[in-house]
């Protein structure tokens, strides 16, 4: 199962070094990572999406986590309302004839064209998975020649909904 | 009687002062109150040095850093204190990793400074530069470079902080040759301020009370102590908890001592070489009250056979530790001292749980520890019973890895706390000798004891000259299978007897290594002659060495074999 885990950590150099040190010893796969400085500049945000089997691989990731002397706070935000955005560059390959059939596929999507040469585009797209997934995939029958992405960033929600899971984690203390 | 108060006050308010990095390492040092620090020079490191030159501090020069490290160890295990190790960058660096990834794994307080080439050149592979801070990165509870002297002051402290608190570890301090030569403000009164590390030392009391109805509930409990009952110094609690409840306790291998081992309700070690009953008491128990154990895999055989029909309680000092390989019904995050006073001040008693005492006291009988005596053969358990009888069980004992350490642990009664020093999650040879220095500096007035295998001896066996230049008493018995006997063991019992560089055809004169280093040595072949060798041994007031022919081909019983469950234990009972 796919978790996203959300920590903040002190930002001081080789943090991230120390983080993913310790998903690779544990055999937890990092799907994606993404860090950035929060709006305070001595500390970064990560978000991670992990593959694990079980909701102990889980539990045992975040604690690992929180055992950091440099991590700050841990979430596993997965069931949580959340705001969760990646982006995605995408160069197709498009002739000028077939530009404007691109601009009309980018539009629903709120996607930007950045850049246009003799017979590429090339595309930005911000959004949840699925739909950086669907964009991408709209896009493939045009030939794409590079994609470049980010992994998700996320935060919980201003409003929160109830938690109703079952098998939400239960961490004493 | 105001007056004097308000001096005293005044005395140790101090003013921040000017001071190099180096002179700030050592001032950290005596305001931490270290009295012995265990290192190694060299270029890197040289204005430290100079400034324990000045200084006096005291400083124990290894002749090799693995022996620094594991000095420094055994120091920490038997004194509770911190242990300092100080090395040069490079090789000196990477010299001490083995230890610091067994202190790390044992739980041990260390404060390791490493030297490290000039921030100017780091990164530049400069000369003796090693990235210390990468490789130290997944063995330390922390680790640090200092970048600028301003931020030293800093991490000396919380570097302490961290090493002592919580559940024990290894701090490294890497140290930048210019950092140590640049001066700043020296201001050590600060407080600790670790947002991110704040350990939980007072268990939840809701959590308490769920293992207070345990007990009261359970026909089967058993306690299975382990080091982190040490670490907390919680053996009065422990004990006192045991007499009112007569719950029956097995110990860990580093948990020894943290219950008297001749106290009725003792089973013994409990894992692959512990004895029968501790490990069946496990396997039929109804209710497991972990304190302070990580349930190794060496402790816990198969998993899938392990405490089947057992209610799990872990008491923990690092949450991470409990649900890590057995799911715990009842998790409690504390110390043990808390912990177990906190059980203490709620129950007095527990279920009915007479029979199952009577039955764990009826197979500690049928199923003791042994061994079958050979003529003047010396048995390497025998060895072990009469070091027992020699030093009154009052000797603290440190081993190494192999045979020799699984017999010591058998056969060693420890009723006390802090006499047993051994390497047992990173199991590595090379410590025992070194640790035992260590040792004999935290308790100079005690017999240490060492207990090494003639393998693993020669691995830091230079550090005999510390006994010889500082007068140490340590007493090595070397016991001397002209093997490497637990590797010889195994391939005996799981690789056809197929002996692949396991067995030593030739030994150096261990007497005469000792004669070297103008230390005594002696040698014993015969049974008859050995107990008074180990009481001359013991008499002597100066370091000895005692070489010790055993049995060669003796192997240790009873035994988990490797795959099997805790039940499933063989050579309970000699054939
Ligand atoms: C540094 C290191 N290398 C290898 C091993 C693997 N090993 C475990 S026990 C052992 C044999 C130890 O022989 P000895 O020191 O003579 O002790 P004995 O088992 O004979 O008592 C070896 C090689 C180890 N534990 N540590």
């Amino acid at each position: 199962m796919k978790r996203t885990i959300t920590a903040l950590v002190n930002n001081t150099s080789g943090v991230l070094n120390r983080i993913t040190g310790l998903f690779a010893r544990r055999h937890y796969n990092i799907e994606s990572i993404t860090v950035g400085v929060t709006e305070n500049p001595s500390v970064s945000r990560m978000t991670f999406v992990v593959a694990v089997d079980s909701m102990q691989n889980v539990e045992q990731v975040i604690k690992q986590l929180n055992k950091q002397v440099d991590v700050l706070k841990v979430k596993d935000i997965t069931d949580e309302s959340i705001v969760a955005r990646e982006l995605a560059l995408v160069k197709i390959v498009a002739s000028p004839q077939q530009r404007g059939e691109v601009a009309a596929l980018v539009n629903p999507f709120r996607a930007t064209i950045i850049d246009v040469g003799r017979e590429s585009m090339t595309i930005q797209i911000t959004g949840d998975h699925p739909k950086v997934e669907a964009f991408i995939d709209l896009l493939r029958p045009y030939g794409i020649k590079e994609i470049a992405r980010t992994g998700i960033t996320a935060f919980n929600r201003s409003t929160k909904k109830p938690v109703t899971d079952p098998y939400r984690l239960t961490l004493i203390n | 009687m105001s007056t004097k108060l308000e001096n005293k006050e005044l005395e140790t308010v101090e003013e921040p002062k000017e001071l190099s990095g180096s002179s700030m390492l050592i001032e950290a040092l005596a305001k931490e109150g270290v009295e012995v620090i265990f290192g190694y020079p060299g270029g890197a490191i040289l204005p430290t040095y100079d400034e324990i030159y000045k200084t006096g501090i005291h400083h124990v020069l290894a002749r090799h850093e693995q022996g620094a490290i594991h000095a420094a160890e055994g120091y920490a295990r038997v004194s509770g204190k911190p242990g300092v190790c100080v090395v040069t960058s490079g090789p000196g660096a990477t010299n001490v990793i083995t230890g610091i990834a067994d202190a790390m794994i044992d739980s041990l307080p260390l404060v390791v400074i490493t030297g490290q080439v000039a921030t100017t050149v780091i990164g530049t592979d400069a000369f003796q530069e090693a990235d210390i801070i990468g490789i130290t990165m997944p063995i330390t509870k922390h680790n640090y470079q200092v970048r600028s002297v301003d931020e030293f002051p800093r991490i000396l402290k919380e570097a302490f902080h961290i090493a002592t608190t919580g559940r024990p570890g290894p701090v490294l301090i890497d140290l930048p040759k210019d950092v140590s030569l640049a001066t700043g403000l020296f201001d050590y009164t600060k407080e600790v301020n670790l947002p991110g590390y704040q350990p939980t030392t007072i268990p939840n009391r809701l959590q308490v009370r769920k293992v207070v109805e345990a007990v009261m509930a359970a026909k089967k409990p058993v306690i299975l102590a382990g080091a982190g009952v040490l670490h907390g110094k919680a053996t009065d609690e422990l004990l006192a908890y045991v007499e009112e409840t007569k719950i029956p306790v097995v110990n860990t291998l580093l948990g020894l001592g943290s219950f008297p081992g001749d106290h009725e309700l003792f089973l013994g070690m409990a894992g692959m070489h512990g004895t029968y009953t501790a490990n069946m008491a496990i396997h039929e128990s109804d209710l497991l009250i972990n304190i302070g154990a990580r349930f190794d895999d060496r402790l816990t055989g198969n998993l899938d056979h392990f405490a089947p029909n057992a209610r799990v309680v872990h008491i923990d000092i690092d949450p991470a530790e409990i649900g890590k390989i057995i799911e715990t019904e009842i998790p409690v995050v504390g110390d043990a001292k808390h912990a177990v006073q906190m059980l203490l001040d709620e129950q007095s008693e527990s279920g009915d749980t007479k029979a199952w005492v009577e039955k764990l006291q009826g197979l500690k009988e049928e199923y003791p520890l042994w061994y079958q005596e050979d003529g003047e053969t010396i048995k390497p358990q025998h060895l072990i019973e009469i070091i027992h009888e020699v030093t009154n069980g009052e000797a603290i004992v440190t081993t190494d890895v192999g045979q020799h350490q699984m017999w010591s642990a058998q056969f060693y009664r420890f009723n006390k706390p802090n006499r047993w020093v051994t390497s047992g999650g990173l199991g590595t040879m090379g410590f025992g000798f070194p640790a035992a220095i260590g040792a004999q500096f935290a308790e100079p007035k005690s017999p240490v004891v060492a207990v090494i295998g003639d393998a693993g001896f020669q691995m830091t066996a230079q550090e005999l000259s510390l006994l010889q230049e500082l007068h140490l008493p340590v007493k090595i018995v070397i016991v001397n299978n002209a093997s490497l006997g637990m590797v010889r063991q195994w391939q005996q019992l799981f690789h056809g007897e197929r002996y692949s560089n396991s067995l030593f055809p030739i030994q150096p004169n261990f007497v005469k290594l000792a004669d070297a280093y103008d230390i005594k040595g002696m040698k014993v072949e015969k049974v008859s002659e050995l107990k008074g060798a180990l009481e001359e041994m013991i008499a002597h007031p100066g370091p000895v060495l005692l070489d010790v022919r055993v049995a060669k081909e003796e192997n240790v019983y009873p035994m988990i074999s490797p795959g099997k469950g805790q039940h499933q234990m063989e050579g309970v009972k000699p054939q």
